[in-house]
């Protein structure tokens, strides 16, 4: 049931995550970093919340752990070189650590 | 030939509940924890070294919607940022600040090493390609 939960949210956050990049991931992965972004966020919120197991499973280890990806982060950011790609990790970094922070402020 | 983007975001999707999947699993067989999140770790290193090795496979590159559901479905559900920023901003919160710092920088140089040694199994061109199909999304 809860595996069932992560999927549903896993899928959706997924294909958010990949519309994004398609629309705006252009010489900069601008799409990308901005589901890093939110997505981080809305953990910080979730987190905040006292969410129930299974409501957990959905949004936060499912949702936002499918609207996130690192793997993407960390290819894009070899390819973009040392220097832009210096550049795009401390953004992605720096970014999502504040949004989570801020998000588990503006719950809690 | 490019498939209709429908059929992308339906292999994408399912993808995505696979690799979602995959790291519940992981987190339920052997979870966190307190100290650094070595489950994570693991998880967006392994996922990083994936993604990159990727390109290398001809299926990969002949096939745009193999590409996604393994690129953006698989690795990218399976790997997570959220997360990261969740225990960096929690060690934080706990007055850990060198424990967030290595956990963050560690996470970041270790994918970079990951992705770096993955790439020597492709040409750049054959990267290139794969990018083009939106794999590295």
């Amino acid at each position: 049931m809860t595996g069932l939960l992560v999927a549903v949210g896993g899928a959706a956050g997924a294909v958010l995550r990949f519309l994004a990049g398609h629309l705006w991931d252009r010489d900069l992965p601008a799409g990308t970093l901005l589901v890093n972004v939110v997505g981080s966020f809305l953990l910080g919120v979730f987190s905040a919340l006292s969410l129930d197991a299974d409501a957990l499973a959905l949004l936060g280890t499912g949702f936002c752990g499918g609207l996130t990806t690192y793997s993407a982060f960390a290819v894009q950011t070899h390819a973009l070189g040392t220097r832009r790609g210096a550049g795009y990790a401390a953004v992605t970094i720096g970014l999502a650590l504040a949004a989570c922070a801020l998000g588990f402020w503006v719950a809690a | 030939m490019t498939p209709p983007l429908p059929r992308l975001v339906g292999a994408v999707a399912v993808g995505g509940a696979v690799g979602a999947l995959l790291r519940f699993t992981l987190g339920e067989v052997a979870g966190d924890g307190a100290g650094f999140p070595w489950t994570t770790f693991t998880i967006n290193v392994t996922g990083a070294f994936l993604l990159a090795l990727l390109p290398a496979f001809s299926a990969v590159r002949r096939s745009r919607l193999l590409a996604v559901a393994l690129g953006p479905g698989v690795l990218g559900g399976y790997t997570t940022l959220s997360a990261t920023s969740e225990q960096g901003r929690s060690l934080l919160d706990q007055g850990r600040p060198a424990l967030a710092a290595a956990y963050l920088l560690g996470t970041l140089a270790a994918c970079l090493v990951a992705v770096a040694l993955a790439s020597r199994w492709s040409t750049p061109s054959a990267q290139a390609e794969f990018a083009l199909e939106e794999g590295d999304l």
